[in-house]
């Protein structure tokens, strides 16, 4: 094909079927009891509504291992701003990386995360990483630095949300 | 049929992995753009894409006018998780090792 059908497409898409109520996944992203139970932990923190901040504020846990190597942890790991908040079906947010400078300086991506009732008691989970000008984060975030133990990105995340909330532990657990 | 047979099916065929290589390497492309690179007709190549789909490995999304195709990688990993990990002999403290450097990593 002729260059005109080439783009250079940042977004990644992920989608997980979950046996859970829409309420349960909305509830597992945005309370902070949920979200320190999967994923890189941490207790998000998230005033859901247009303009309001979203942070998610570095674990001792992080912060020990940080001292440890003799690096300046940041106090807080992710942050953001909600655009959009509709429970239990769409939640709209920039979210930005501070764990090193590379991805802080790459500064905020868009984050949509779409929760649909599929049948038999199971939700349909979309997240949508709009990821424009961010590809240190973009490659995080596709797990491709999981060798390098920096997680397997949002497939990883999302494998843990599910069977955390259809088993009640981790993958870990 | 589970989601787990729906996955495997799909990944039992040349032409499907093909196009999740062609995806996986840029991702959100039109159905165009796909075909453009198959000796296939578009008809053959857009039922490719429906098994692909109904497995969950490829999420389109409406762009204008255009459909674009995204990889999906999330069943890839569960069958990862599910089937792949539980047969690889490893210890349980493997894994809160692995927590360890992936909070050191981000604290990092």
């Amino acid at each position: 094909m002729t260059t005109m059908t080439e783009r250079s497409i940042t977004t990644q898409v992920y989608r997980v079927y979950i046996k859970a109520t829409p309420q349960a996944i909305w509830d597992a992203i945005t309370k902070p009891e949920w979200t320190e139970r999967y994923g890189f932990g941490g207790r998000v923190e998230y005033e859901l509504r247009p303009g309001g901040s979203y942070r998610v504020p570095t674990t001792e846990a992080m912060k020990k291992a940080g001292a440890q190597m003799g690096l300046s942890t940041p106090d807080v790991m992710v942050d953001g701003e909600v655009i959009e908040a509709d429970p239990p079906r769409r939640l709209v947010q920039t979210w930005r990386m501070l764990m090193d400078k590379e991805t802080e300086a790459e500064g905020f991506t868009r984050l949509t995360y779409e929760i649909e009732e599929s049948s038999g008691g199971v939700s349909k989970l979309t997240l949508v990483h709009e990821l424009e000008g961010a590809p240190k984060l973009a490659a995080l975030t596709a797990g491709e630095r999981e060798a390098e133990g920096a997680g397997g990105g949002w497939s990883w995340v999302l494998s843990d949300l599910k069977t955390l909330l259809e088993t009640g532990s981790r993958l870990a657990g | 049929m589970t989601d787990d047979d729906r996955v495997f099916k799909a990944l039992a065929d040349p032409t499907r992995r093909f196009l999740l290589d062609r995806l996986f390497a840029r991702d959100g492309r039109t159905l165009t753009e796909l075909e453009s690179e198959l000796e296939m007709t578009r008809f053959g190549v857009m039922k490719h894409l429906r098994v692909l789909e109904d497995a969950g490995l490829v999420v389109t999304r409406r762009s204008g006018r255009e459909k674009l195709h995204f990889l999906n990688p999330v069943p890839i990993r569960l069958i990862h998780d599910r089937w792949i990990d539980k047969y690889r002999e490893r210890q349980v403290s493997a894994l809160a090792d692995l927590k360890s450097e992936l909070e050191k990593e981000e604290a990092g």
